[in-house]
């Protein structure tokens, strides 16, 4: 039974499928209450899980941890957004154009490399410390990638699909919308999911300089006054954050490409 | 202009050429290829995929090119479809010289082309649809050709529910469907497994009938050439060159059994013998 488990590619069970997943869970748990009630780290650095979860009903009991979620999701959203409305349409065109591509392949390579925290400097003396700083760091920190990764997909599409387009009466703006945008859309919806996720890491970021609001910001202020709990529970809500906007992205994904599973569903 | 009718004089076959179409009761045909020629420009230098070369397909004929890999009988298919440009001749449809892929020139590819997220009903009338051709028509075209390939009640399958040789059905009824002046396929049934291709063989030939379209076909198997085809030309390894034109005048309809017939022989015989030599060629 168990070596079938471990031959390449072969199916499992669902059952044992999600209990590999949740024993994982359990393991990094176990790791830390060993490392924390044994007090074998100081709680000073490593507080106990239980001593995690007080503070966070305290934080959500007391409502002061919504305003910070709220005002991070909308930097990160806007700034997503902004990244996702220019670079998907610019991605789509320099996959296939080659014009396009040759005119911004190259830039953009290039600037991609640079870290979008240096840029935080800059950004401040050109757009201060507002609230359009905060976004314009989400949105250095995945429209480059996200761009490159949706020319990737688009450059993907089989060419004799494009072909045969042409031969079925097919004119230039047609092969556009009919063709290489429904063929690419998984591959974006997928390359939005992703880069959405890398969204999020940028927050802290984003927020380390001059924010007086948000969950980056909070989590620099436990760190001022020696509340590890506090930066664990905000650690832990940006990663739930994360993760629930992969599942609705991964959702969507499913809800709407169906036509890419054998059963339909 | 000019230049053409000075390249036909140097061609003895196209001077005489030139001339007939004065006479008037030469009768125009469906598909003329004058002098079409490539070449691909490589590091290595020039490369001639594909020498000057000229033939004609009639009204409704099934004509099949059969030649060994890599000798330029898809870039001859391509150009006429105008998805290649050549870099010599002109393609005359009906008389009128092809400027860039259209859908009177239908194609149906080696490779599955079907769109994976459109089901087998839209597939079909994509072509349509994009012509404006009204709803009810549609789903009229699409129900004669789903029972002419023989996949009805698929319509709503999508390519991905799809075996490869169903595949190729709703490609070939996608083409058809648009109503093309010819239909142009690129080894068709060149990923199928050989029990399938024999089938497609027999639908494809059904829907010949049935449709009267004027089909050119690619194939580097003999006997689908053979057993397809009024007429096929055999093509020379690179550069590609048409070699031979073999009338095949097996009776119609034609039936899975006449493969066995001493007739059907003589011709195997022969092509394999002209395609052998090529095959052999392209080997060294």
């Amino acid at each position: 039974m168990a070596s079938k488990w471990l031959t390449p590619n072969k199916e499992i069970p669902k059952k044992i499928y999600t209990s590999a997943g949740f024993i994982t869970f359990i393991f990094v748990l176990g790791i830390w209450s060993l490392l924390s009630y044994s007090e074998f780290v100081n709680p000073l650095f490593l507080p106990t899980p239980t001593a995690v979860l007080a503070t966070a009903t305290e934080m959500f009991v007391s409502g002061e941890i919504f305003a910070d979620i709220g005002i991070s999701f909308s930097r990160v959203f806007t700034g997503f957004m902004i990244a996702a409305l220019i670079g998907i349409p610019l991605g789509i065109l320099m996959g296939s154009l080659r014009i396009m591509e040759g005119a911004f392949e190259p830039i953009i390579g290039f600037i991609r490399y640079m870290p979008a925290s240096a840029f935080i400097p800059l950004l401040i003396l050109w757009i201060g410390l507002g609230e359009t700083e905060k976004m314009a760091v989400i949105f250095l920190g995945t429209f480059f990638q996200l761009t490159l990764m949706v020319m990737d997909v688009t450059k993907n599409v089989q060419n004799d699909l494009i072909d045969v387009s042409y031969t079925l009466g097919a004119k230039n703006a047609q092969i556009f919308t009919k063709v290489i945008l429904p063929a690419s859309l998984p591959g974006i919806v997928d390359t939005l999911r992703i880069t959405f996720g890398w969204a999020w890491t940028y927050l802290v970021v984003a927020e380390i300089v001059g924010a007086s609001s948000g969950l980056g910001y909070m989590i620099m202020q436990a760190s001022r006054f020696l509340q590890p709990e506090k930066i664990i529970v905000g650690i832990l809500i940006i990663g739930l954050l994360g993760l629930i906007t992969d599942i609705m992205f991964k959702s969507i994904y499913r809800a709407s490409f169906s036509w890419m599973r054998k059963d339909g569903f | 202009m000019v230049a053409q009718k000075s390249e036909f004089t140097t061609t003895g076959k196209f001077a005489s050429k030139s001339e007939e179409i004065i006479i008037p009761q030469i009768i125009t045909p469906k598909l003329e290829i004058r002098d079409v020629g490539k070449i691909y420009k490589t590091k290595a230098g020039e490369t001639t995929a594909l020498e000057k070369t000229s033939f004609t397909v009639a009204d409704g004929e099934f004509v099949t090119i059969l030649g060994p890999s890599g000798c330029g009988k898809s870039t001859i298919l391509r150009i006429v479809a105008g998805l290649e440009e050549s870099n010599s001749g002109q393609v005359l449809l009906d008389g009128k010289e092809i400027n860039g892929p259209g859908p009177d020139r239908g194609m149906v590819f080696q490779s599955y082309t079907l769109f994976p997220w459109l089901n087998v009903k839209d597939n079909i009338t994509f072509g349509l649809k994009l012509n404006g051709v009204s709803q009810k028509e549609r789903d009229d075209l699409a129900r004669h050709y789903l029972q002419l390939i023989g996949l009805e009640g698929f319509e709503k399958h999508y390519p991905i529910q799809l075996s490869g040789g169903m595949k190729q059905r709703v490609a070939i009824a996608r083409a058809l469907a648009n109503d093309p002046k010819i239909l142009l396929m690129d080894e068709p049934f060149g990923a199928l497994d050989a029990q399938t291709r024999t089938i497609m063989q027999e639908v494809l030939l059904k829907a010949w009938e049935e449709s009267k379209k004027t089909i050119l076909f690619i194939t580097h198997d003999v006997d689908e050439s053979i057993f397809l085809a009024d007429s096929v030309y055999v093509m020379t390894a690179r550069p590609g060159r048409l070699k031979k034109k073999i009338p095949i005048t097996l009776e119609r309809p034609r039936e899975f059994s006449m493969k066995s017939t001493p007739e059907f022989g003589h011709y195997k015989d022969e092509l394999l013998s002209l395609i052998r030599e090529e095959s052999l060629k392209s080997i060294k």
